[in-house]
């Protein structure tokens, strides 16, 4: 009795599983099918292709037919420099938090919990009349210090929580022997608190790369354009027209960051649970 | 008598803060030179720097401009938010003026020397070290984030739209009047309501779904027995890997009435070949939540196997003896558990979607339209603000919805952050 219950719950269980490897991966290879179809359009098409091509990534990677490779740069671009500066400012902003007593530190607390709670796209209409104001629509340094700026308030929360865990014996200890508070920060707290550094480095890359609406909002000329962007337009312009193109660029989208991710999955998974319950 | 006693007979520190009207009066009062010199530098050219901004600047806020020809109101309104942080930075600077100023002067008063120079440099160093390092950062801050905020929040109280317009014409305070207009004029009342009822329920229902699932096959894959337990594992985290615009954008396609998968091979099966995903308000709706499902139970479904992995094995071995089923042991032991160790999580999924802007936008750009209202059929409130703002210039309303929404983040959010106890924690504040 006891065995066919379990029989009966193991059959059940891999059928589910079944199930739900099928609805995850049958986007997945239908998409890289599509890439490799030949012609720009689907019709006619399988999810095997029978005679499959390598032309529409030729054509990603030809600079004179599509501008693939310079999103792919303006993207990395943006995201390395917004997570530089993103993980200087953090460090520096929740170092002060944690370490010192000063005036002024708990309503500085307080704003930031609250700056965290609303995503800084909700005021896209002043972002965008500011940029238009400030002669920075259309340039990438405005995404960087629009990025950066907006996650200075929930990472340096995170950031805060974890140097709190760091004893602060180490550095009275370090005091004694007259080191400094720059020299503190620097040689003693920093490499202590390399895991959390590691995770908002992960997040300030990640965030850039995932955001569509700001890039959307800011960048105007085709050039200039991020990848979320980029492929946005390549579909939206004429739908389904160049749509084995689009499937091409998904797919070298999709596997570096997948390949990233999945290696680093485990500092996702241990940041986004501190910041949901550190706050 | 202890306190008489105490009472010193000079009054420095009153002199000292008196002077202080005039700012590095009482430091030099106080004998200390070169600060007293820093700080009337320092509020001086404040106020030789800044002394047409900071008239033109609240003339600026107040009127908004008089002249269509010459005043660019929006100018008008940046200006006049700076000139606002301006002068609070610059209040603040002469509030520490003055309370440096009766601080030394009590020093004296209690017979203790005032700081040397190197002793105030040092002093300056070690006290001034925190607001040093975070300058950079909540410079940075002010001008990209809380400056939006501002803006955001006088221009609700504007009628800045495509016809109040800079260069051609100048846009004017209307108080709460587009508060007033989104719940009295029909049109907007009943696209407001229909937008905000249409978020709430794709918000519960969207969310709820992705952590029902995540939870589920958490659960199932943590039965003893599954064989490739680690692979499979790997394969249900994948649609959290692949990047979600890249994800979204493929549904899109896949949903596509003319050459998408989902109705010519899948459902064609099944003799339902012609579903109308991207044209029928309903079935878009339908196809948002399963995609946002597929989308967002991985995190889920990667934390719940975290927490499952610690309940400890003698929680279940106590309830075998008891003969528990294991619908009885998923109630009370495996559900109660996880949900406590992860419902701070659970709720910033929640308040996630309400704000979902990719996948409602990105599938098929709220859309389709539906009569009788200006949001699409399927808008959330914020991608409804995004085409105001974005298509068609109702500035002014856009803001006046982003308070509103926003209002209802903070509220949510802040309930959240009171129940969770690191909240009352001494040292969190």
């Amino acid at each position: 009795m006891r065995n066919k219950n379990r029989i009966i719950q193991l059959t059940f269980s891999y059928a589910v599983i079944l199930a739900m490897i099928v609805i995850i991966l049958y986007p997945i290879l239908w998409i890289v099918g599509s890439s490799f179809n030949p012609g720009n359009s689907l019709s006619g098409s399988s999810i095997i292709p029978k005679d499959a091509t390598l032309e529409h990534y030729k054509e990603l990677f030809d600079p004179e037919q599509s501008d693939y490779l310079i999103w792919y740069w303006n993207t990395i671009k943006i995201c390395i420099l917004t997570m530089v500066f993103s993980v200087a400012l953090v460090c520096m902003t929740a170092y002060s938090f944690s370490r010192f007593r000063f005036v002024g530190r708990k309503n500085g607390l307080m704003t930031f919990l609250i700056l965290q709670m609303i995503p800084n796209f909700a005021a896209l209409i002043a972002i965008y009349a500011l940029a238009n104001l400030t002669g920075l629509l259309d340039t990438h340094l405005a995404l960087i210090l629009v990025y950066t700026g907006g996650a200075i308030p929930m990472n340096t929360y995170l950031m805060k929580g974890y140097l709190d865990t760091i004893p602060k014996e180490l550095d009275e200890s370090a005091r004694m022997d007259g080191a400094g508070n720059l020299r503190i920060f620097w040689q003693i707290v920093m490499p202590l608190a390399k895991p959390m550094i590691a995770v908002i480095s992960l997040f300030t890359f990640i965030t850039p790369f995932t955001d569509f609406i700001l890039a959307r909002i800011l960048l105007r000329t085709e050039e200039k354009f991020t990848l979320a962007v980029g492929l946005y337009e390549l579909i939206a312009d004429q739908f389904g027209n160049e749509f084995t193109l689009f499937a091409a660029g998904s797919v070298l989208i999709a596997l570096p960051i997948s390949l990233l991710f999945l290696s680093l999955q485990k500092y996702f998974v241990s940041g986004l649970t501190a910041g949901g319950t550190k706050g | 008598m202890g306190e008489q006693e105490r009472q010193p007979t000079t009054n420095h520190r009153k002199i000292a803060l008196a002077l202080s009207v005039i700012p590095g009066l009482g430091q030099f009062y106080n004998k200390q030179w070169l600060k007293g010199a820093g700080f009337f530098i320092l509020i001086a050219s404040f106020f030789i720097a800044f002394s047409d901004l900071l008239q033109f600047g609240f003339w600026g806020l107040i009127t908004l401009g008089t002249d269509p020809a010459y005043d660019h109101s929006i100018v008008l309104l940046v200006e006049g938010i700076l000139t606002l942080i301006i002068t609070i930075l610059g209040a603040a600077s002469y509030g520490f003026n003055l309370r440096d100023a009766f601080k030394v002067g009590k020093q004296r008063d209690f017979n203790e020397t005032p700081n040397s120079i190197r002793a105030q440099y040092q002093n300056l160093v070690g006290g001034g070290f925190p607001y040093l390092m975070m300058t950079p950062g909540f410079l940075l801050l002010v001008f990209v984030v809380i400056f939006p905020i501002l803006f955001v929040i006088l221009l609700s109280f504007t009628n800045y739209d495509l016809y109040h317009s800079p260069p051609a014409s100048l846009v004017d305070w209307i108080g709460i009047q587009n508060f007033i207009d989104i719940f009295q004029i029909p049109i907007w009342r009943e696209t407001f309501f229909s937008v905000l009822a249409w978020t709430i329920i794709w918000t519960f229902g969207a969310t709820t779904l992705q952590i029902a699932l995540g939870i589920f096959l958490a659960v199932l894959m943590n039965q003893k027995g599954i064989i490739l337990q680690k692979t499979i594992r790997t394969i249900f985290i994948l649609p959290w890997a692949v990047p979600a615009f890249v994800s979204i954008l493929v549904f899109a396609g896949m949903f596509n009435e003319t050459f998408g998968t989902i109705n010519r091979d899948i459902l064609a099966v099944f003799g339902l070949g012609d579903i109308p995903w991207l044209t029928n308000p309903t079935y878009t709706k339908i196809a948002l939540i399963l995609i946002q499902t597929w989308l967002g139970f991985p995190f889920i479904f990667a934390m719940v196997t975290g927490v499952l992995q610690s309940i400890p094995n003698e929680l279940y071995e106590a309830a075998d003896v008891d003969g528990a089923s294991i619908f009885q042991k998923f109630r009370g032991i495996t559900l109660p558990l996880v949900l406590y160790a992860t419902a701070p999580i659970l709720i910033t999924q929640y308040t996630f979607n309400f704000n979902n802007f990719n996948v409602i936008f990105l599938f098929n750009g709220g859309g389709p339209a539906v009569p009788d209202q200006n949001a699409g059929g399927t808008d959330i409130l914020i991608s409804w603000i995004y085409s105001l703002t974005m298509t068609s210039a109702q500035y002014g309303k856009a803001a006046a919805i982003t308070m509103i929404l926003s209002l209802i983040v903070i509220s949510v959010a802040l309930w959240q952050f009171r129940r969770t106890k690191s909240f009352q924690e001494e040292d969190m504040m």
